[in-house]
């Protein structure tokens, strides 16, 4: 090993002896922290002191403009009787069903399949070029996706001019600008947009597994439904939980797409709580307000990620236990 | 089974009996022709963009988004490039996204030597806190940013994004980079010890090459991540003159210049860089985790 001159400074910690007394660790570890002064000063500046401001904001009404002015608890209270607020989280729970529960129950399905039946009795390459086509839509800037979506979903889209061509045309729509709609179609485009993720995570999460698990099971004559809930389901659980947890933190802050698709309309349709907390803070300036949406926003996520890594915790104690 | 391609699996099971395999054999046809089909399906408006992308707008008033184009129609493409001024914004987003990547590993790879090597005290907690902060959502934190970034002049600025994106990304390089560093071999940092090397030199003549691998894919994950961002941007950079690919897209919706086939021209450039990363990155991607994976 090479070693640089360049490391005057650090005393020579070379004791051969293994078991360095706890004192002299001590003070060895604390070195460190230095290693951690840029990263902290950073986290502080750009993370710390704007939550902090957000929070304090949140009491207080402000345009942006002058002093903001201290109302209290005025802006959560406001929000409870607000119905756009109300709206908007519902919409998170539809957005939960189509960013979370539809991709990872399909992705799983996907992956499982790719992997067992076409890997397997097909070509590894038709597994990995199938696997491209469900990836691709990740790759594209999801304002771009939206961008396109909304042109497809028009009403002089092509969409309505497919559903034409297949003598479907009586089911022609305005997808986006009909409130009953809307929300419908801005569900279908995030599962197009989302489930590339759970089936390349997945399959790779299956390539882990012990084939003779399977052969085994085959053996025993379990068909290829019973094998997936005694084998791939347990054994690509930790991969499960890190999709699941990544896709309803996502959900919860989607912003984008609503942004390219419908800005949240027609009627608050679609409105989801991070374009609400944006168009108050940027487009009716009321900064108290917004601060206030964000401030909810960000409790729920904390608690909900609190929730995700207590149980997966849990989980992998009791598997450690047995 | 013995017809079975792939090399991993083993060969004859002989206890199979016949019938088995002949039903699998029409089966798994029939799952490859579901597959294939929400493959297709998948890629539908991938074809919608590059059908429309090519159509004069007399062409798609007459025939429609699905008809066949009657002339390879580039002046929509053209209008797009030239009106967005396309390779500038491709600049700023690149050099964004760019000096985000290797920022946010470099802070990345310092936090986690304290964290993951160093084992400083209470560093589950700190994990745990920049884990979090990678997930609080960023209206959280954006009108305070935007209101300081007027005062001190960085404003309409891409420094402001790059800083701001850099932590954002580091507090998720940190969370994964120290449970990396947490399973290093401790043996190998003893050897360094023993030779007398420093920290700073245990940190670029050991850990760093040994991880070379997982920094590479956390470059790449930072580098389109901060590509496709979209919030922080749009409310940071307001002129053409700093705004990044998405961005511009955005603010050009529903404008008079953005008939079907410029929009379909514009997002089709728009993916085109996307794609060829994916492409370029891929394989180290794969290297990278697996290399990760292997640990």
């Amino acid at each position: 090993m090479a070693v640089s001159e360049t490391v005057a400074a650090t005393p020579p910690a070379a004791t051969p002896t293994p078991p360095a007394p706890s004192r002299r660790r001590r003070g060895r570890n604390a070195a460190y922290w230095l290693y951690l002064l840029p990263g902290a000063v950073l986290f502080l500046l750009v993370i710390g002191a704007p939550l902090i401001g957000t929070l304090y904001l949140s009491l207080t009404k402000w345009s942006g403009i002058g002093d903001p002015r201290w109302v209290g608890l005025d802006n959560y209270q406001q929000l409870l009787q607000d119905d756009v607020f109300w709206a908007s989280f519902r919409n998170t729970v539809w957005m939960l069903v189509a960013m979370v529960v539809v991709p990872t129950v399909l992705g799983l399905l996907l992956a499982a399949v790719l992997f067992d039946v076409i890997g397997r009795r097909f070509k590894p390459r038709t597994a990995a070029a199938l696997r491209a086509a469900f990836y691709l839509p990740q790759v594209l800037p999801v304002v771009v996706a939206g961008i396109v979506w909304g042109w497809i979903l028009r009403p002089d889209g092509a969409f309505n001019s497919l559903l034409d061509a297949v003598g479907l045309g009586a089911l022609r729509h305005d997808w986006l600008g009909d409130p009953g709609t809307a929300l419908p179609a801005v569900m279908a485009v995030m599962i197009w947009v989302q489930i590339g993720y759970p089936v390349v995570v997945f399959m790779a999460a299956l390539q882990r597994v012990d084939p003779e698990l399977y052969e085994a099971a085959e053996v025993d004559g379990a068909n290829w439904l019973h094998r997936f809930r005694a084998i791939t389901l347990p054994q690509i659980r930790p991969e499960t939980f890190v999709v699941a947890l990544t896709c309803t933190i996502a959900a919860l802050k989607v912003f984008g797409p609503i942004f390219a698709l419908t800005r949240g309309g027609p009627d608050n349709a679609t409105n989801v709580p991070s374009y609400f907390a944006y168009y108050t803070f940027f487009k009716k300036l009321q900064v108290g307000y917004g601060s206030a949406i964000s401030m909810v926003l960000t409790l729920i996520i904390v608690v909900v990620a609190g929730i995700f890594i207590w149980m997966q915790a849990r989980s992998e104690r009791r598997d450690r236990g047995i | 089974m013995a017809v079975t391609l792939t090399p991993s699996t083993a060969p004859v099971t002989p206890a199979r009996p016949v019938r088995d395999r002949h039903h699998r054999g029409v089966s798994r046809w029939v799952v490859l022709a579901l597959v294939t089909l929400g493959a297709l399906v998948m890629l539908v408006p991938f074809a919608f963009m590059l059908l429309n992308a090519f159509k004069s707008p007399g062409d798609y008033s007459s025939g429609g988004p699905l008809s066949w184009p009657t002339e390879f129609y580039t002046k929509g493409l053209r209008t797009y490039w030239t009106e967005v001024n396309f390779p500038l914004k491709f600049w700023n987003s690149a050099v964004i996204a760019g000096s985000v990547a290797v920022l946010g590993v470099a802070v990345s790879l310092l936090n986690a030597y304290a964290l993951g090597i160093g084992r400083v005290r209470g560093r589950l907690w700190i994990v745990g806190l920049f884990l979090l902060a990678n997930m609080l959502p960023q209206e959280a934190l954006i009108y305070p940013l935007y209101y300081v970034a007027k005062q001190v002049g960085l404003y309409n600025t891409q420094l402001s994004v790059i800083i701001i994106f850099t932590v954002i990304q580091s507090a998720f390089g940190t969370y994964l980079l120290a449970s990396v560093m947490g399973t290093f071999p401790r043996s190998l940092l003893e050897a360094a010890a023993l030779d007398g090397a420093g920290k700073w030199t245990v940190l670029w003549r050991v850990v760093f090459p040994n991880l070379r691998p997982t920094l590479a894919v956390l470059l790449i994950f930072f580098f389109i991540w901060t590509w496709n961002e979209f919030l922080i941007p749009l409310v940071m950079l307001i002129d053409n003159q700093t705004q990044t690919i998405p961005v511009a897209l955005a603010s050009l919706q529903g404008d008079r210049l953005m008939d079907a086939p410029t929009t379909n021209a514009g997002a089709l450039i728009s993916l085109v860089p996307a794609i060829l990363f994916f492409l370029i990155f891929q394989r180290t991607l794969a290297r990278g985790i697996t290399a990760g994976a292997e640990k």
